[in-house]
């Protein structure tokens, strides 16, 4: 029976939303840091989810993994503040790109996905230990 | 694993490998809430059941290179797309509340088909021990 799957699915599933908290938590943390060059500036950054099956075995159901984290393209806001030590020499600061709200809504929702997939390994738990105790 | 048309499990053993299996489908759409463009899919239990049926009827193998069907993929096949609510821009189609709903109810179906077997298995040891547990 292939019921232990369930907890390598679940498990990748509970892997993907960590590290999709941990990329929040990183952009949340760096919301408010300033640069002196555009380039330098931080942008807010996304993990890329994808679904995964063994190359042996197309039928079997896809985990999930971690493509890779892309960065955000939106324009970093310019700041004049030439008190900052960090500005230019024209005196502008450029702060970050990272939406709070779309953050927040993020942390959100991979906390909600997460819980579901431990609801999915405690059932499945609970149900090979019944499984093991047939007959008895 | 199967038990093929077995007098004492009847369907129920094959109706739990399925529910197994159907679990694990489900748990993989929960997993895969936030993939872009995946598709959650599901297993059409009836047909499923059907194909259990069926391949317990093994084919002869009268020469060392046939190839013999193999009983352990009882239930694969017949996996299904779901047909969303709300379809939504990224390509995927898992439902996270349908997808619980779903998988609670074959959670609970699962127990049934074990309390089935169960039952059975007890029956049997009653009648081996010849005495009433």
């Amino acid at each position: 029976m292939s019921m232990f799957k369930i907890f390598d699915i679940a498990g990748s599933g509970m892997n993907a939303q960590t590290v999709r908290l941990n990329v929040t938590a990183s952009n949340v943390a760096n919301a408010d840091n300033v640069s002196g060059d555009e380039a330098g500036a931080y942008r807010a950054r996304q993990p890329v989810f994808s679904s995964f099956t063994n190359a042996m075995n197309a039928e079997e159901n896809p985990l999930v993994r971690v493509l890779g984290i892309v960065e955000s393209q939106a324009d970093v806001a310019a700041r004049y503040a030439p008190d900052n030590p960090n500005a230019n020499e024209e005196g502008y600061v450029f702060s970050s790109n990272v939406n709070a709200i779309e953050e927040m809504v993020n942390m959100m929702s991979a906390s909600r996905s997460y819980k579901n997939n431990i609801e999915v390994l405690n059932t499945s738990k609970d149900l090979l230990m019944r499984t093991l105790s047939m007959g008895q | 694993m199967s038990f093929g048309n077995d007098p004492i499990f009847g369907i129920h053993a094959q109706a739990l490998s399925i529910y197994s299996r159907r679990n694990e489908v489900i748990a993989a759409n929960i997993a895969n809430a936030d993939t872009p463009n995946y598709k959650a899919r599901d297993l059409d239990f009836a047909s499923a059941l059907g194909n259990a049926q069926k391949q317990s009827v093994e084919m002869a193998a009268t020469h060392s290179g046939h190839i013999t069907t193999s009983r352990s993929n009882a239930g694969t096949g017949d996996l299904l797309y779901r047909i969303p609510f709300q379809p939504s821009l990224d390509g995927n189609s898992v439902e996270s509340d349908v997808e619980q709903a779903k998988f609670g109810e074959n959670a609970l179906r699962y127990q049934v088909a074990l309390r089935f077997v169960s039952g059975s298995v007890s029956k049997m040891r009653a009648a081996i021990s010849g005495r009433i547990q």
